[in-house]
C-alpha cells in the first residue's frame, strides 16, 4: 500500500469512528448517568436522520397544476408540482433552501430529539431504573423495533435519499488542503465536513461536562449520586436533561450522516451494534474511551475493507470488530478506560 | 380464395386450410390425458369450488417495497382471473403450445364464439396472431374453479421463505407458489417446492443458478438472468464507452453476485474490455467507502457495481461521493454501471443513478399492447405505475393459470408438460420461449439507464435498447449453467 492509499483509509476510518464516536458518547453518557442500557439509541440515531428527510418533504410541499400537453403513465393530463417555497420566494432561493435541507435540518433535529429524549426517559425508562439491565434492555430494544417499524410505516422500506448541498457534495483535494504537494488523495467534501462537525459536537459535549456547574454537578452524580442526592441537589431532572442531551447528539449525528447514506428503517439496528462493541471496549462509562474506541474501531473496520488486509486474512472486513472486541475485552476487561465498579456489582 | 361477410364451413376451411397452414400449427390441450382423468393422485388437488395459489413474498425486511408490489400484482392476477375488473393481459396474451397439429383443436382455438363456423373477424384476429391463439382462461377462474390466494412473507431470508412455503402448502393447500425477491430464497424455495410436489413459479430472482446449477422439474423463471443482462449490455456499453476499457467490479458476496459479477466480466472482456479488479463486499455493508475508494488510484475507467437493493443504493451514492463520475482516467470519462436495475431501488438512490447504464426485464413505458393493458389495469387500481417484480409475478400467475387450463388438471406434471417448450406473446416481452431443458423464459432484454429529466418521481429510468432475444440467448448446457439436473415433475402423492 502506497501512502496515498494508506492516507485515504485513515480518512475513511476517522468518518466511520466519527459517527461511532457520536453514538457512542450519547450511549455512555445515558449509562453513565441513568445507569442505563439504551438500546434505543440506534433508533435516535435514525429519527435524526429522518428529521432531513421529512424536512426535505415539508419543503418540497407542492402545488399541482395540470400540463395539458403532457401525459401521465395512464394517459391522464400531466399533473406537474411546483413547490410553495419556490412560488414565496422565488425559484432560485426556493430551490436554495430545498437544496440546504440537510444543514437547515439541523435546527429542526435539536428540538425535536429534545422533546422525543424527555418523553422518553420520563414516559418510559425512568420506570426501568431499579429494574435488572436485562430488563432495561429489553424494554429499550422493542422500542428500538417500534421506532423502526413506524419509520417504514411512513417512509417504506427502502432508501430515502437526500442530497448534500450542491456546492458541498463535491470532493476535496487533500493535499492541497493541507498544503502538501505530495500528497495526491482527493476526499468527498461532504464526509470532511462530518469529522469536522462531529469534533465540534464531541468538543462541546466534553466542554459542557467540564466548564459548567451543570455540568460538573452531573459529574458529581456519575461518580457519586446518592451524596450529590443528599446535598439536595435535583439530580433526577439533569440526568433527565442528559438523557435529552444524549438523543440531540445522537440526532446530530443522523441528521448529517444522511447524504453519506440514504436512510432507510434499518438504519437504526445497523449503527446499534457496533455502537455497543465500542462501548464495551472503550470501557462501560468511559466517555473519553468512547469517543476513542469509536475512532480505533473505524480505522481498524476501514483498512481491514483493504485488499491488502484481505490478501493475509480472507473475510477479515467481517469480523474485524469483534476480533478486536474480544482480544481487548480478554486482556483489559474493563475495555480501554473502563472505571473500576462499573456493571460489577 | 377470397372471404366475405359469410361465414365459411369448418370442414372447408381445414382441407383448404393453405393460408392457416403452418402458421396455426397452434395451441393445443395437454395431451396426456390420463393425467387429466379424474383430478386425483397428486398433491393438494382442489376439492371445492375454489383452487387456493400461494404468494410467497417479501413483507418485512429489505425488499418488503418490492414484495408489497408484488402482491399487488398477485391480487389484480386473481381478479382477472375470477372475471372482475377490466381483465388486463388476458386480452393480450397469445400462447402456442408445441407439437400440436389436431385440426379440430386449431379451429376450436379460433372459432370464438364456438358456433362451429369461422367468421372474417375470427379469422382475420387468428392470421394477425402469427399462429399464435388467444388464452384458455375465460375468466371464470381456473378450470372453473374460483380462484383464491394466502399470503406468506419470505423476509427475504431463505429459511423463512421455506417456512411460509411449507405452511401455505401444507395447511393452507395451495397448489401453487410463486413469488421472492431474491435468488438466495427462489432456490431455496424452488427446492422445497420441487420435494413437496407442487409448482413453483419465481418471483423477481436473476441468479444464472435458479434456472442453472439449481433448477428443478416444477420451477418455472419468467425474470431474466445474469447471463442475459451481460449479452445485453456489452454491446451498449462497448458503443457507449468504446472497446478499450478497463473495469473494477464490486460484487455482493452470494450466489446472485457471483454469477452476476462473471457473467458481466465474460460479455465484456468479449468485447474488449479489461477486468482490473473484482472485490468481493459482504452483503451487510453499509459503507461502501473502503471499497470505493481503492477505485480512484486503481487505474481502472469503469466501475461495475454487482449490487442490488440497499446495497446498490448505498454503493452507488459512495462511488458518486468519491466524484467517480467527474473523474477522467486514461484519458477517458470515468463511467459507472449497474448492471441490474430495479426501478423501485433506483428511487432510493435519487439524483446519483442519472446517465448510469443497466439492464431490466421490463419498464412500465413500454409501448406493447400487452404492457399497456397492464399498465392501465395496475395503474387504475393502485394510482400508480407497475414495478419489473409486479410484471413478473403477474405473468407469472397467468401462465400458471393458463398452462393449467390447457391441460385440463391441476396435477403439477400436467402443468410442466403445458408449459415447457411453450411459446406466448402480448405480455409485454415480444415473442417470448420457456425453454423446456431448464424452464429458462427467452425474451428481448432492456437496456436502460437513469433519466437526466424525469417528469414524475416514476420516471426514473428510460429505455435506451430493447435488445432482441437472439442476442441473450445460450445453449441448454453453457458452462455457466451447468451442473444439476432438471429432473422428474414431482405431484406430490
Amino acid at each position: 500500500m502506497d501512502l496515498d492509499a494508506i492516507l485515504l483509509q485513515v480518512l475513511n476510518g476517522l468518518d466511520k469512528g466519527s459517527a461511532y464516536a457520536l453514538i457512542a458518547l450519547g450511549l455512555t453518557l445515558i449509562f453513565g448517568t441513568l445507569g442505563v442500557v439504551n438500546f434505543a439509541h440506534g433508533a435516535l440515531f435514525m429519527v435524526g436522520a429522518f428529521c432531513a428527510v421529512s424536512l426535505e418533504r415539508l419543503l418540497t410541499i407542492s402545488q399541482i397544476s395540470i400540463d395539458e400537453s403532457k401525459t401521465d403513465f395512464l394517459g391522464n393530463p400531466l399533473e406537474v408540482e411546483t413547490p410553495y417555497i419556490e412560488m414565496w420566494f422565488g425559484e432560485a432561493i426556493g430551490q436554495g433552501i430545498i437544496d440546504w435541507s440537510v444543514p437547515l435540518a439541523i435546527l429542526l433535529t435539536i428540538p425535536v430529539m429534545l422533546i422525543i429524549g424527555i418523553a422518553m426517559e420520563r414516559g418510559l425508562i425512568k420506570h426501568f431504573y431499579k429494574r435488572p439491565h436485562a430488563d432495561q434492555i429489553l424494554v429499550t430494544f422493542g422500542l428500538a423495533i417500534v421506532i423502526g417499524e413506524i419509520i417504514k410505516a411512513s417512509f417504506g422500506a427502502t432508501e430515502n435519499p437526500v442530497a448534500a448541498p450542491a456546492a458541498l457534495a463535491r470532493v476535496t483535494d487533500v493535499g492541497a488542503l493541507v498544503g502538501a504537494d505530495t500528497i495526491n488523495v482527493t476526499y468527498p467534501s461532504w464526509r470532511l465536513i462530518y469529522m469536522a462537525f462531529a469534533a465540534v459536537v464531541i468538543g462541546a459535549i466534553f466542554a459542557f461536562l467540564q466548564f459548567t456547574t451543570f455540568g460538573m454537578v452531573v459529574r458529581a452524580g456519575m461518580a457519586d449520586r446518592e451524596t450529590v442526592g443528599l446535598l439536595g441537589i435535583d439530580i433526577d431532572r439533569r440526568f433527565t436533561i442528559m438523557f435529552a442531551i444524549a438523543a440531540v447528539v445522537a440526532g446530530l449525528a443522523g441528521v448529517m450522516y444522511v447524504p453519506i447514506k440514504p436512510p432507510s428503517y434499518e438504519l437504526g439496528m445497523q449503527f446499534l451494534v457496533i455502537s455497543f462493541v465500542v462501548v464495551v471496549v472503550g470501557g462501560m462509562g468511559s466517555l473519553p474511551g468512547a469517543v476513542a474506541a469509536g475512532f480505533l474501531l473505524g480505522l481498524l473496520e476501514a483498512f481491514a475493507s483493504t485488499e491488502w488486509a484481505k490478501d493475509i486474512i480472507p473475510g477479515i472486513d467481517q469480523i474485524i470488530i469483534y476480533v478486536v472486541a474480544i482480544i481487548i475485552l480478554l486482556t483489559r476487561p474493563r475495555g480501554l478506560m473502563g472505571r473500576k465498579g462499573v456493571m460489577e456489582e | 380464395m377470397t372471404f366475405s361477410n359469410k361465414n365459411i364451413g369448418r370442414r372447408g376451411l381445414i382441407k383448404g386450410g393453405v393460408a392457416l397452414g403452418a402458421g396455426l400449427a397452434a395451441p393445443t390441450f395437454f395431451h396426456s390425458r390420463s393425467l387429466a382423468a379424474g383430478d386425483g393422485g397428486y398433491l393438494n388437488a382442489p376439492q371445492g369450488k375454489s383452487v387456493t395459489l400461494g404468494f410467497n413474498v417479501p413483507q418485512t425486511g429489505p425488499y418488503a417495497d418490492e414484495g408489497a408490489d408484488e402482491l399487488r400484482a398477485y391480487k389484480l392476477a386473481v381478479k382477472h382471473l375470477n372475471g372482475e375488473g377490466d381483465g388486463g393481459m388476458l386480452n393480450t396474451m397469445m400462447i402456442k403450445s408445441p407439437g400440436d397439429s389436431d385440426p379440430e383443436v386449431m379451429f376450436a382455438r379460433i372459432d370464438a364464439d364456438g358456433n362451429g363456423n369461422l367468421s372474417k373477424e375470427e379469422f382475420t384476429k387468428a392470421m394477425s396472431m402469427k399462429g399464435m391463439s388467444g388464452t384458455a382462461l375465460k375468466g371464470n377462474g381456473i378450470l372453473g374453479k374460483k380462484v383464491e390466494y394466502v399470503t406468506g412473507d419470505t423476509q427475504t431470508k431463505s429459511d423463512a421463505a421455506r417456512a411460509s412455503a411449507k405452511s401455505m402448502i401444507e395447511k393452507d393447500g395451495a397448489i401453487m407458489i410463486t413469488g421472492g425477491s431474491s435468488s438466495g430464497v427462489a432456490v431455496a424455495v424452488q427446492g422445497l417446492c420441487q420435494d413437496a410436489g407442487v409448482i413453483f413459479m419465481a418471483g423477481l430472482t436473476h441468479s444464472n443458478d435458479t434456472t442453472g446449477k439449481d433448477k428443478k422439474a416444477n420451477g418455472f423463471r419468467h425474470f431474466f438472468n445474469g447471463f442475459m443482462s451481460g449479452a445485453a449490455l456489452a454491446p451498449v456499453l462497448e458503443k457507449m464507452y468504446g472497446k478499450d476499457r478497463r473495469a473494477y467490479h464490486l460484487t455482493a458476496d452470494y450466489t446472485w453476485g457471483w454469477t452476476q459479477q462473471a457473467s458481466i466480466q465474460n460479455a465484456t472482456e468479449d468485447k474488449g474490455w479489461e477486468t482490473v479488479n473484482n472485490v468481493l463486499t459482504p452483503l451487510a455493508t453499509t459503507d461502501f467507502s473502503s471499497y470505493v475508494a481503492p477505485v480512484v488510484n486503481s487505474g481502472a475507467d469503469i466501475l461495475v457495481l454487482n449490487h442490488y437493493g440497499g446495497n446498490m443504493v448505498n454503493s452507488l451514492t459512495s462511488a458518486v461521493q468519491f466524484g467517480l463520475r467527474e473523474k477522467e482516467v486514461n484519458g477517458k470519462n470515468f463511467e459507472i454501471v449497474v448492471p441490474l436495475y430495479s426501478r423501485l431501488m433506483a428511487q432510493g438512490a435519487g439524483e446519483n443513478v442519472k446517465g448510469i447504464f443497466g439492464s431490466t426485464n421490463w419498464h412500465w413505458s413500454l409501448s406493447d399492447e400487452g404492457s399497456k393493458a397492464f399498465v392501465q389495469s395496475f395503474g387504475k387500481e393502485y394510482g400508480f405505475p407497475p414495478s419489473q417484480a409486479a410484471h413478473t409475478c403477474y405473468v407469472q400467475t397467468l401462465l400458471y393459470a393458463d398452462a393449467v387450463e390447457r391441460a385440463g388438471t391441476f396435477n403439477p406434471c400436467g402443468v410442466v408438460e403445458a408449459l415447457e417448450g411453450l411459446e406466448f406473446d402480448g405480455m409485454g416481452n415480444g415473442p417470448t420461449l420457456y425453454r423446456a431443458e431448464d424452464h429458462q423464459c427467452f425474451k428481448d432484454v432492456l437496456v436502460v439507464k437513469g433519466k437526466e429529466n424525469p417528469e414524475s418521481k416514476f420516471d426514473v429510468l428510460e429505455v435506451v435498447e430493447v435488445t432482441p432475444r437472439a442476442q441473450v440467448e445460450y445453449a441448454p448446457d453453457h458452462e455457466m449453467f451447468a451442473g444439476g439436473e432438471l429432473g422428474e415433475c414431482n405431484p406430490g402423492a
